[in-house]
C-alpha cells in the first residue's frame, strides 16, 4: 500500500482508531463533539474563577498574578543558605522554597550520631532557633513567601518561623507560605515520619488549628502527590492519595469543633506536572479535572459555602524522576514542557526539576536555568494572556471527563478498603506502588515506553562534563561548633521546664503549638523537643514491601 | 560447574533517605533474576547493615545512596567489613553517584558503582560474573 492509499485508510476508519499512550490512557485519532456530548459549558467549566473552577481559581488567573517561581533551595549551613536566597531574591525569584537537611526533618540534631553522614547535606540543618533566625537575616519575613518542605517536625519548624518574625518585629498574620506538613505521603513514599500515624496527624491538625487562629494566610499543608508518583502511582493516584489525605486532616480538625470554611482555605496541594509519567494534554486534564472535583467534594459532601474552600490552590512540582542521565541537555527541554502544562493548567507555583538532577545536587547554573524557563513561559511566549487557552477543546475535555472519573474511583476503591490510613498502615498502598514503578521499569528497559536519549537515539557519551554541586565538606563540623555555643549560651533551666511543659501537654492531647513556641524561643534544640515527643508517641513501623 | 545455592543478596539503604523507590526496583529485579534477596529497609546504620550481611550469610550487599553520603558510609562499611572478615563479599552501590566519585569508591574496594542509566542486564550479569569469580578464588565456598 502506497503511504497516499493508508493515510486515506486512516482517514476512512475515522476517529474509532484507539491507542494507549504512553501513560496507557486509551485514546482516539482525533476528538469531536460526540465525545463531549454531555458538556454544558456552566456545570461542566464556569468562567475562570467560578464554580466548578476548572478553568481556573481566580477570575484574571495570570494576567492578576503570575504563578510563584519557586526553586528548591538550601544547602549546609544557615549563613550560606543566607546568601543563596539573597541570590535567588535578586535573579527575581518571587518565593522561597527550603530545602531542609534529612536530620532536621526526623528531628536528630546535628551533633547526634545517626546524622553524621547526613548533616547539612540535602539541604540546610536546623538545630536552634539561632539557624533560622541566621538564614533569615536581612530578608524581611512580610514581603516574602517561603515554602518549608518538612513533614514530621512542621509544627517546630513553623514555631521558629513564627519566633524569627516576632524577632524582626513582624507579626505571624503578615506570614506568608506554605509548610508541606503532610504525613501521610511519608509512610507511602517519602520515609521522613517518626511518630506512628494518628499523633502525627494529631500534631498536623495543631498546625492547622494554630494558622487558623494565628497566620491566616500561610498555607498549613502542602498535601503532596509529587513523591507517590515518583513511586509508582499512576496520574489519577497522584491525585486521589492527596485529596484523601486532605480529606483525613481536614477530619482531624473538623472534631476540634471547627467549620469546613474554616480549615479548608488553609489547605493547599502539590501535585506533579512532569516525571516519568508525563503525558502532555493528560497533565492538564487530570489538573483541570483535580479543581472541578475538589469544588464538588467541598460544595458537595461537606457542604462549603466558601469559594475559598472550593478553589483547588495547587503548585507543581516535575521531581527529578523524569531527569535522565544521558544526554543531560535534553532535561532542559523536558523541564520546559513539564512547566508549560503547569502554565496552561493554571498552577498557582512551579518547582521545576533541574536538569543536572541524576549528577547531584543541582548547580546554581541548573537552578536558574530552570528559573529562566519559568520567566520565558511567563514573559516570552505569552502563556499567561488568556485564561484556560485549551477550555473547549474536544479532546482536553474529554480528557477532563475522564480524569475526573478516574479519580473519584480511585478515592472510592481505597475507602472501600477502609480508608487512606488503613491502606497506609497495612502495606496495600505501597505494595501497589512498588508493582506499577516496577512495571514502568520494565517498559522502559524492554522500550516500550520511550526515553529519548535512554532507550532511543542514544549516543556514545563517554566524556560527559558536567560541573557538579559539592557540599563543604567542613559543614559538619561547623554546625557542631554552632550547636555547642548555642547550647553553653543558653539558659539551661528554661529549656528545661519548657520541654517538661511540651511533655505534659502532649500527654493530655493539648494543641502542642505554643509550647512549642516557648520551647523554641529557649533555644532548645529539635532533637530535645522531638525526644520528648517520642516518650509520648512512640516511634511509627517500617513497612518495607518490595 | 558444582550445584550452588542462589546467589542471595542484601539490599540495604544506609543512612537517613527514605526515598526507596530504586532500591525496592531492584531488589525485585534481582528476585525476577533466581537471586534470593533480603531488602533491609530505610534507614539503617553500616552497623546494622553489617550484622544483617553476617546473620542472612549473603553474597552480595548492595548500597542505595541518593544522598550524596556515598563516600562517608562506604569508606566505614569497607573498613568494618575487612574486620569482620567479611570483605569476600561483593559491595556494589546504586544510586546518583558523580562520576569523579566512582573510581574514589572503587579504590576503596566497592566492585561496581550503577546509577540511573544502568539496565537491569547489567545490573545481574555483573553480579552472576563477579560471584562467579569470587566462588572461584575463595574455592571453599558452597
Amino acid at each position: 500500500m502506497s503511504e497516499e492509499t493508508k493515510e486515506k485508510e486512516k482517514r476512512l476508519e475515522g476517529n474509532d482508531d484507539r491507542k494507549e499512550t504512553n501513560t496507557g490512557v486509551s485514546v482516539k485519532l482525533y476528538y469531536g463533539p460526540e465525545d463531549i456530548s454531555s458538556f454544558e459549558y456552566n456545570r461542566c467549566l464556569g468562567n475562570p474563577g467560578e464554580y466548578p473552577y476548572t478553568r481556573g481559581i481566580y477570575p484574571t488567573m495570570y494576567r492578576g498574578k503570575l504563578w510563584t517561581m519557586r526553586q528548591y533551595s538550601g544547602f549546609s549551613t544557615s549563613e550560606n543558605t543566607n546568601s543563596r536566597f539573597k541570590f535567588l531574591l535578586e535573579q527575581g525569584q518571587t518565593g522561597l522554597s527550603l530545602a531542609l537537611d534529612l536530620p532536621t526533618q526526623l528531628g536528630l540534631d546535628s551533633d547526634d550520631p545517626l546524622a553524621k553522614d547526613d548533616a547539612g547535606r540535602l539541604g540546610v540543618a536546623i538545630d536552634t532557633l539561632r539557624d533560622m533566625e541566621e538564614m533569615f537575616d536581612g530578608i524581611p519575613l512580610d514581603k516574602i513567601s517561603t515554602s518549608f518542605t518538612v513533614n514530621s517536625t512542621a509544627s517546630i519548624i513553623l514555631a521558629m518561623y513564627v519566633a524569627t518574625a516576632e524577632k524582626q518585629g513582624v507579626e505571624p498574620s503578615k506570614l506568608r507560605g506554605t509548610i508541606q506538613n503532610d504525613i501521610i505521603k511519608e509512610y507511602i513514599a517519602r520515609g521522613t515520619y517518626i511518630f506512628p500515624p494518628e499523633p502525627s496527624i494529631r500534631l498536623i491538625g495543631d498546625t492547622i488549628e494554630y494558622c487558623i487562629e494565628h497566620i491566616p494566610r500561610f498555607n498549613s499543608v502542602s498535601v503532596s502527590g509529587t513523591h507517590i508518583c515518583e513511586c509508582g502511582a499512576t496520574p489519577a493516584q497522584g491525585v486521589a492519595y492527596p485529596f484523601l489525605t486532605g480529606v483525613a486532616y481536614l477530619k482531624e480538625v473538623l472534631s476540634r469543633g471547627y467549620t469546613i470554611d474554616e480549615i479548608a482555605p488553609l489547605l493547599s496541594f502539590h501535585l506533579i506536572a512532569g516525571g516519568v509519567q508525563f503525558n502532555f494534554f493528560q497533565e492538564i486534564a487530570k489538573l483541570r479535572a483535580a479543581r472541578r472535583l475538589w469544588a464538588k467534594i467541598m460544595k458537595e459532601r461537606f457542604h462549603s459555602e466558601s469559594e475559598r474552600s472550593m478553589r483547588l490552590r495547587f503548585s507543581t512540582g516535575g521531581m527529578g524522576g523524569g531527569m535522565t542521565e544521558q544526554q543531560p541537555l535534553n532535561n532542559i527541554a523536558r523541564i520546559s514542557f513539564y512547566a508549560l502544562a503547569a502554565g496552561l493548567a493554571g498552577s498557582q507555583s512551579m518547582n521545576l526539576p533541574c536538569f543536572d538532577e541524576a549528577y547531584a545536587i543541582p548547580t546554581d547554573e541548573a537552578i536558574r536555568t530552570s528559573l529562566r524557563i519559568q520567566q520565558i513561559i511567563a514573559y516570552e511566549i505569552g502563556i499567561p494572556d488568556v485564561v484556560d487557552p485549551l477550555g473547549g477543546s474536544y479532546y482536553v475535555e474529554s480528557l477532563t471527563d475522564f480524569f475526573e472519573k478516574e479519580i473519584a474511583a480511585e478515592m472510592e476503591r481505597i475507602d472501600s478498603l477502609g480508608g487512606i490510613l488503613r491502606c497506609v498502615e497495612d502495606g496495600t498502598i505501597q505494595r501497589q506502588l512498588a508493582d506499577q514503578a516496577y512495571q514502568v521499569q520494565k517498559k522502559l528497559e524492554s522500550g516500550e515506553m520511550i526515553k529519548v536519549g535512554v532507550n532511543r537515539f542514544q549516543i556514545d557519551e563517554e566524556d560527559r562534563e558536567l560541573e557538579v554541586f559539592e557540599v563543604d565538606p567542613e559543614t559538619l563540623s561547623r554546625q557542631m561548633t554552632r550547636l555547642d555555643l548555642i547550647k553553653s549560651e543558653r539558659d539551661n533551666q528554661k529549656v528545661e521546664s519548657a520541654l517538661v511543659a511540651l511533655k505534659k501537654a502532649a500527654l493530655e492531647r493539648e494543641n502542642l503549638m505554643p509550647c512549642l513556641l516557648d520551647a523554641v524561643k529557649t533555644y532548645a534544640t529539635v532533637g530535645e523537643i522531638v525526644g520528648q515527643l517520642k516518650e509520648i508517641y512512640g516511634e511509627a513501623k517500617q513497612v518495607s514491601i518490595f | 560447574m558444582p550445584h550452588r545455592r542462589p546467589i542471595r543478596v542484601l539490599i540495604a539503604k544506609p543512612g537517613l533517605d527514605g526515598h526507596d523507590n530504586g532500591a525496592k526496583i531492584v531488589a525485585r529485579l534481582l528476585k525476577d533474576a533466581g537471586m534470593e534477596v533480603i531488602y533491609t529497609g530505610i534507614r539503617q546504620t553500616v552497623d546494622a547493615v553489617l550484622r544483617t550481611a553476617v546473620q542472612e550469610d549473603v553474597d552480595v550487599i548492595g548500597l542505595s545512596i541518593l544522598s550524596g553520603s556515598h563516600l562517608s558510609i562506604c569508606k566505614e562499611l569497607v573498613e568494618k567489613m575487612k574486620k569482620e572478615n567479611i570483605d569476600d563479599k561483593m559491595l556494589a552501590v546504586g544510586g546518583i553517584i558523580p562520576r569523579k566519585d566512582v573510581n574514589r569508591l572503587k579504590e576503596m574496594g566497592v566492585a561496581e558503582i550503577f546509577g540511573p542509566s544502568s539496565t537491569t542486564k547489567e545490573i545481574v550479569r555483573f553480579i552472576q560474573d563477579e560471584v562467579q569469580k569470587r566462588d572461584e578464588i575463595g574455592g571453599t565456598r558452597r
